[in-house]
């Protein structure tokens, strides 16, 4: 199972697309590898440097509608490349959610409200978060602060994280 | 409780329930291009897993940079080639007989009323104009349904938009659906399906349909889908008149698939699109949409027509009779590229190819290329696009570049003023 620990990567915006988390000039690559350098380039974010803003991090939060656009499943492998293996929003884009969990990462739901509130509490601090599968629970800390959000995790959505993907799912049962 | 055409479309092709709302369905049939399919084809070798469920099912185009650019477009394509060649999958596209998925597979008759479909592509939903659950998914999921012909989706919820009124001369089904989305925005209808359905639709040919349900993703929709009805026996008769005594018997074949008028839906929006002007979009979202004439005046440095949602013989033709005689302004280069071979021959036998040239246009082969900025027109930064396609991110058609989304017409009128303009096909008192 893939590690869904770390820094945390506050993108303070809405509907960030698939183009941006990685253009489509790169969808030439037959690697996941050759994606790595090129990690949300486009992305259209005040003071977001995209060669040094993501380079520790390993958890997304943003808003709403994240991964519109474009079904291409290079956007969660540029992702999975850069030891991003979760992200938090509001909302997902149908095809980018069922791409992260068929690669067995996490697109995880939290209310908009809770959203703002982590923004508010976080964005700004160094942050860490903690995942507890288990308890269905993350724990944002910085050097002086802690919060537990739960989380739902559906059991489909928990078997392919737990399965490592859809294609060793799909192909032990079906 | 009746039933929305999708459910029966979903039901009849249930497999299994693993958990909660989510489904495994049947896929009738299972497309693939050379962007998204090679890492799928890669992953199943290195598996030892290179099988697929049914050659015949599966159908295969060169479409996003066709002919390859360089040597990792080439690779791209001799993977999906040779994969083609070792599972004897019969019906591969490749440069010269290939054009746009979207516009290529209903054109060869692929497309079914009923089927389940999917793609690596988000504008998968386009099949939903022939009443068709057709979501677009990623590699993973073509991966799966290439081994498996199954899917995994929730349970399909609709929101269903009734469009009444009668379309004024000059508006089209893209300002129809840039009006919707406009409206709805972005997420609007994420994990739902986009019925459309309404006197207007009804009268809409399968070429208006498919532009209509081409933009459901734009919405966030799963897919489009409209009810099969005769312009959907006609335009597949072709292809299915071994299979019934008449386009009466295949009519009433199709026609329950249609929603049950108590078939539950999650939203009913009533549109009435008789006051509808020809629409535009700025900003660098699809749902950011003015009124063409609000944007008047906007100067471009390039126009494109093609694409899956507006490059059909129909919009040739809308495009052609916008542009008249006119030449299209010297501070503006124009490009076309017909969607696919059938719809180039046809714009060459009737003459429009020589409309556009005339005018000033580039006519390219058939591909997706500009769309995604990927070749064939991709622009420099600073640069803005009049564009018949679907997407206005940032960048998208080039790094720092700017897309305003438009019909064909307003994109031909717009070429020929150098700046947004309306087309005078577009008449605003009738």
């Amino acid at each position: 199972m893939k590690s869904f620990n770390g820094k945390v990567l506050f993108l303070d915006r809405s509907d960030i697309n698939t183009d941006e988390i990685i253009p489509a000039k790169y969808l030439t690559e037959i690697s996941k590898e050759a994606l790595k350098p090129h990690l949300l380039e486009d992305l259209s974010l005040e003071e977001f440097d995209p060669q040094t803003d993501h380079a520790d991090k390993n958890v997304i939060l943003s808003r709403s509608n994240f991964g519109c656009g474009s079904s291409r499943e290079h956007a969660p492998w540029a992702l999975e490349v850069n030891d991003i293996n979760l992200v938090i929003a509001a909302s997902f884009a149908r095809i980018f959610r069922q791409n992260m969990y068929n690669n067995g990462m996490m697109a995880m739901e939290l209310p908009p409200e809770t959203i703002d509130r982590l923004f508010s509490s976080f964005s700004g601090a160094e942050t860490t978060l903690e995942t507890n599968l288990h308890e269905q629970v993350f724990i944002f800390r910085t050097a002086d602060r802690e919060e537990c959000v739960s989380f739902d995790l559906s059991g489909f959505d928990r078997e392919l994280v737990e399965a490592g993907g859809w294609v060793e799912y799909a192909d032990s049962k079906y | 409780m009746g039933k929305t055409i999708a459910e029966k479309i979903f039901d009849s092709h249930l497999i299994d329930n693993p958990h909660g709302d989510m489904h495994i369905i049947r896929l009738d049939a299972v497309f693939c291009h050379e962007i998204t399919t090679p890492m799928a084809i890669n992953d199943l070798l290195q598996r030892g897993k290179d099988k697929v469920f049914d050659p015949d099912k599966i159908k295969v185009v060169i479409d996003h940079v066709s002919p390859a650019k360089d040597s990792k477009t080439a690779q791209q394509g001799k993977i999906l080639r040779d994969w083609t060649r070792r599972h004897q999958i019969p019906d591969f596209f490749d440069i010269g007989r290939n054009g746009v998925c979207h516009a290529l597979f209903p054109e060869k008759g692929f497309v079914r009323p009923g089927f389940t479909i999917t793609m690596g592509d988000s504008h998968t939903c386009t099949y939903g104009a022939f009443g068709v659950f057709s979501p677009g998914v990623g590699t993973t999921d073509t991966e799966v349904a290439i081994l498996k012909g199954i899917c995994a989706f929730r349970y399909p919820k609709t929101i269903k938009i009734d469009i009444s009124g009668r379309l004024k001369a000059g508006v089209f089904a893209k300002d129809v659906i840039l009006h919707i989305i406009g409206q709805i925005g972005v997420n609007g209808a994420t994990d739902k399906v986009i019925e459309f359905a309404g006197p207007v639709v009804d009268e809409m040919d399968m070429a208006a349909r498919m532009t209509l349900c081409n933009m459901a993703v734009e919405a966030g929709g799963t897919c489009g889908i409209c009810y099969p009805d005769m312009h959907t026996v006609d335009y597949l008769w072709p292809y299915i008149q071994a299979e019934y005594s008449s386009k009466e018997a295949a009519l009433a074949a199709f026609q329950p698939l249609a929603s049950d008028p108590d078939a539950d839906y999650e939203a009913v929006i009533t549109i009435d699109v008789s006051e509808l002007s020809p629409m535009v979009t700025h900003g660098n979202q699809p749902d950011r949409v003015k009124p063409v004439e609000e944007m008047q005046g906007t100067v471009v440095d390039q126009v494109y027509i093609g694409s899956c949602t507006n490059g059909r013989i129909e919009d040739l033709q809308a495009a052609a009779s916008a542009l008249g005689k006119n030449k299209i302004s010297p501070r503006v280069r124009a490009i076309l590229s017909p969607a696919t071979p059938e719809t180039y021959q046809k714009a060459l036998d009737q003459g429009l190819i020589k409309i556009f040239m005339d005018a000033g246009f580039c006519v390219t082969n058939p591909t997706c290329g500009a769309c995604l900025g990927m070749s064939n027109g991709v622009l420099a930064e600073g640069e803005v696009c009049a564009s018949t396609t679907n997407r206005n991110f940032n960048g998208r058609m080039g790094k720092g570049g700017r897309i305003h989304l438009m019909s064909p017409a307003t994109a031909a009128a717009t070429a020929v003023a150098g700046h947004i303009a309306n087309s005078s096909l577009y008449r605003k008192d009738k």
